[in-house]
């Protein structure tokens, strides 16, 4: 992306602690303190700072840019202690995002997305250039929105702006503290997404406040968990949080659906297909009865041409004699593909009441069967390292059954972390040949 | 009044133009320096009351116990210290106005939001920056609500000051001046001057207001 | 100095018709007048348009044109008028120049700023209990009697100390007509030139004590009946507890449409 190049940079915390009663630096649950915070934060990474209110996971974020000063301990950018440098090159170096957005009432979109790059003194033609190209990137069009004032504007579009007025000087780092709180759960939602897609573009280093356990686990490539009094209870990617929390806090914080919510994390690529035993419209039926029993529930799948499922056929409806046709099968079976979470196969297997979904591929041949079975080994050997990295290539082919858990690329603790923007919720179509 | 004679000598006013905009050229100098004193005096002291939150309860406390003296005593204590200058107009109506603004200057920046103020500090703006480029023009439109009632107010303090003596001049000096003589004519004319003058000040503040900031009276939903 | 003390020790300055107490009593009958007369008119309006808010703008814009006019165009301009009602209403012409003009001055110019607190007042109760009341089945004037009014009480009370000071100071002016009043004192003085200016210190100090001792008197009942959780107010601008500069009126005028 043009004009976004600056890779992110490495934020590390290095036993900081923040007291507001020098005289009890040790006191727990005191609001908003912070207590010997020692984390880094990976280049180009999204790092969310979750937990209850009065955990001290705004207070860390906001010295980062100095907001406030840690009463103990250093922060680094990049190896640079961040007191040495000038205060105010400092945060014009780092973008800021803060729930109310806090646009300038007084002055038009355009104006306010430009204000760091005119802090800066970049001339006034890259200055309105700038503006429109950040306000494409957010999703807002230039000509309809430069010239207006962010008091016509909805609360769902200010948020842009914001986002839009902090990436404007193309800085290494974001701070964002509830980015997204204050607007409706459908257009937080939308905006959730589209920022992931924009970080896969410019990979910033992120530092991202909530205290919604559900914004972390999607968004964060990391997560760290806070507890009341400024402690970090936990440290790691959402998946280390949810299938292996490292407190009862951070259990309940995570919450008693943590299952589902690992669920969520997973896709179908992650679990062992079990093969299907298939057959053809037109199939000799004595030689599919035979070949039935060879499947363990003594179903048998119909296929058509381009090996896309038909349905289902119990070996006790298959006559004698015949051929097989396509009005025996049944097609009962939720279809899914491989990028599918688990939670939402799960769902849909659960909807149609049935224990076997079929994996398709983008042309809509089958690919294996995904049994409740595998889903409940997978979530009880604990293996937690997905195989699914945000950004492989769309519909990873491959032989149904083949065990794909750590092919792809999972030594990289922050891939696959979150799900794919992109991805529908729900699953492809195949074609299966009853149109 | 003097029976048979009309209400308004059209003829009087005709044949007077001249000292009549002399008073009113008065009346203007009278408001005018004033106001301006005024707002740069108000203008420090209110940045001043903004920083140091202590300051603020005294001088509010002191300038509301000023506002309170009725004009009249204000003008007629001074007169026997300054004597029929200038000065002896212009000390209270500068202190009146001061008052006025004062307190609509510090409402003026207590109404600047705080999240604009957080955002403003953290991109990285130095204190006088986000001063002169964020939190001035933010408190601009009480700014100018105060200027507004300070120039009204200052307007009909004035006329008062005529009261005292022939040197201050102004409509008040019409009024007075006609009432002493029975002449309605004159007392009419000054009030109604006045009144006009009062009212244009207003109006142009409206205006300017508007003018200035055009941010809050955009309309929502000009998608 | 010593002059003014002298004005005030000596006894006849305390006896009869030009005596300060009678003075004063003057100023208050006169003023309590106009003060009786401005409440009856602009509560009732205010009330209304600050319960049911139709009509507010034309009673704001109204209010802001009042604010304008100097009080001493106003006192003359019904000048004429009252004298020639003198015959009618069967006193001499001289006394004409009577206190008529000037008690319609006073409330004239009372008015605005009791309008404008009423209303402000009114509509910054919070209207989610408006509605609650509403929900709970009270009728229209029950909410306005048991909820609005208290919670506006300590806004309406600022904007009648403003009106209160405005009075005393337009019927210090007012003794230039009027006759009356402790603003009587200054106009003697002056008129006696050098050796009126202990009664015009006289005069300004009584009058000045006035003004300052009603305002304390109202100032403490407006901050009796502030809610307590209101007190010390801190606005949403700032971080920290800066107090909402409200004081004489309160309510600030909201801008005209």
């Amino acid at each position: 992306m043009t004009g976004l190049a600056t890779q992110g940079a490495v934020v590390q915390f290095e036993h900081v602690s923040k007291s507001y009663d020098p005289a009890a630096t040790r006191a727990k649950n005191v609001p908003g303190a912070v207590n010997d915070l020692s984390l880094t934060v990976p280049a180009g990474k999204i790092c969310i700072l979750v937990g209850p209110s009065g955990c001290g996971k705004t207070t860390s974020l906001k010295m980062v840019n100095r907001l406030i000063e840690p009463t103990s301990g250093r922060i680094t950018i990049d190896g640079v202690d961040i007191t040495t440098r000038e205060l105010t090159a400092l945060r014009r170096g780092i973008g800021y995002v803060i729930q109310q957005v806090g646009l300038f009432p007084h002055q038009t979109i355009g104006e306010n997305v430009a204000t760091v790059p005119r802090l800066l003194g970049w001339p006034k033609a890259r200055l309105r250039e700038r503006s429109e190209e950040l306000m494409g990137l957010v999703g807002l069009d230039p000509a309809k929105y430069r010239d207006r004032y962010p008091s016509q504007l909805s609360g769902g579009e200010r948020q842009r702006v914001g986002v839009a007025r902090a990436l404007a000087a193309d800085p290494p780092i974001m701070l964002m503290d509830e980015p997204f709180g204050a607007v409706d759960p459908i257009v937080r939602d939308r905006l959730q997404n589209e920022f992931l897609r924009l970080q896969e573009s410019i990979a910033k280093t992120i530092l991202f406040v909530t205290h919604d356990i559900d914004e972390a686990i999607k968004m964060g490539d990391l997560v760290a968990v806070f507890q009341t009094g400024g402690i970090l209870a936990q440290f790691g990617t959402p998946l280390d949080i949810l299938a292996a929390p490292a407190s009862e806090f951070v259990a309940r914080f995570v919450g008693q659906d943590r299952g589902l919510k690992r669920l969520s994390l997973l896709r179908v690529a992650d679990v062992e297909l079990a093969q299907a035993v298939t057959a053809r419209p037109g199939d000799s039926a004595a030689d599919a009865r035979r070949r039935a029993l060879d499947d363990p529930l003594r179903y048998l799948l119909l296929i058509d041409a381009s090996n896309r499922p038909l349905g289902w056929v119990s070996h006790g409806d298959i006559p004698a004699e015949g051929v097989l046709t396509e009005r025996m099968a049944n097609p009962v079976s939720p279809v899914v593909n491989k990028r599918t979470t688990l939670k939402d196969a799960l769902s849909m297997m659960l909807d149609a009441d049935v224990q076997t979904g079929i994996v398709v591929d983008r042309t809509g041949a089958v690919q294996g069967l995904l049994t409740i079975d595998a889903v409940a080994r997978k979530m009880r050997d604990g293996e937690h390292a997905p195989a699914f990295d945000r950004l492989a290539v769309e519909g990873a082919t491959g032989e149904p059954g083949e065990d794909e858990a750590g092919s792809l690329g999972s030594d990289d603790p922050g891939a696959g972390g979150g799900p794919d923007p992109l991805d529908p919720v729900s699953p492809l179509e195949a074609g299966t040949g009853q149109s | 009044m003097i029976e048979g004679q009309p209400l308004i000598d059209f003829g009087w006013i005709a044949g007077h133009l001249e000292s009549i905009g002399q008073r009113i050229i008065q009346h203007l100098q009278l408001t005018i320096v004033p106001l301006v004193l005024g707002i740069v005096i108000s203008m420090i002291l209110a940045i001043w009351a903004v920083r140091q939150r202590r300051a603020y309860g005294p001088i509010t406390a002191i300038t509301g116990l000023l506002y309170t003296i009725p004009s009249l005593a204000a003008f007629a204590v001074l007169r026997p210290i300054t004597g029929l200058s200038l000065l002896t107009a212009l000390i209270p109506l500068t202190t009146y106005t001061l008052l006025i603004l004062f307190r609509n200057f510090v409402a003026g920046f207590v109404a600047v939001p705080a999240d604009v103020l957080e955002a403003a500090e953290g991109m990285g703006y130095t204190r006088r920056e986000r001063l002169l480029r964020v939190e001035l023009p933010l408190a601009v439109p009480l700014m100018i609500a105060g200027v507004r009632l300070a120039s009204v107010t200052t307007i009909g303090l004035a006329t008062v000051a005529a009261v005292l003596g022939d040197t201050f001049g102004g409509l008040g000096q019409l009024i007075t001046e006609g009432i002493q003589n029975f002449f309605p004519t004159k007392y009419l004319l000054g009030a109604a001057l006045s009144v006009v003058l009062a009212f244009a000040a207003d109006y142009l503040f409206v205006r300017f207001e508007r003018l200035v900031t055009p941010w809050a009276h955009a309309r929502a939903g000009g998608r | 100095m010593q002059d003014i003390v002298n004005f005030f020790l000596d006894p006849t300055h305390w006896q009869g018709d030009t005596g300060i107490p009678n003075r004063l009593l003057e100023h208050l009958v006169i003023s309590g007048a106009a003060i009786l007369a401005a409440t009856l008119i602009a509560i009732p309006i205010g009330l209304y348009i600050g319960h049911t808010n139709r009509g507010a703008g034309l009673a704001i814009n109204l209010a802001n044109i009042g604010r304008a006019v100097p009080s001493y165009a106003m006192m003359v301009i019904p000048l004429p008028f009252t004298l020639s009602l003198a015959p009618v209403l069967g006193y001499s012409p001289t006394f004409g120049l009577n206190f008529l003009p000037v008690f319609l001055a006073m409330t004239f110019l009372a008015i605005p700023p009791l309008l404008v607190s009423t209303y402000a007042g009114l509509r910054s109760v919070d209207r989610d209990l408006v509605e609650a009341g509403r929900g709970m089945g009270l009728r229209e004037r029950q909410i306005l009697n048991g909820i609005e009014l208290p919670l506006a009480s300590s806004i309406i009370i600022g904007g009648f100390r403003t009106a209160t000071l405005q009075v005393i100071a337009t019927a210090t002016i007012g003794a230039i007509l009027a006759g009356g009043g402790l603003g009587r004192f200054i106009f003697d003085g002056l008129n006696q030139g050098l050796a009126g200016r202990a009664s015009i210190y006289a005069g300004a100090i009584l009058v000045s004590a006035l003004a300052i001792g009603v305002d304390l008197v109202l100032a403490l009942v407006q901050r009796r009946l502030t809610p307590i959780a209101l007190r010390t107010t801190a606005t949403r601008g700032r971080r920290g507890s800066a107090r909402l500069p409200s004081g004489d009126d309160g309510a600030e005028l909201p801008a005209s449409a």
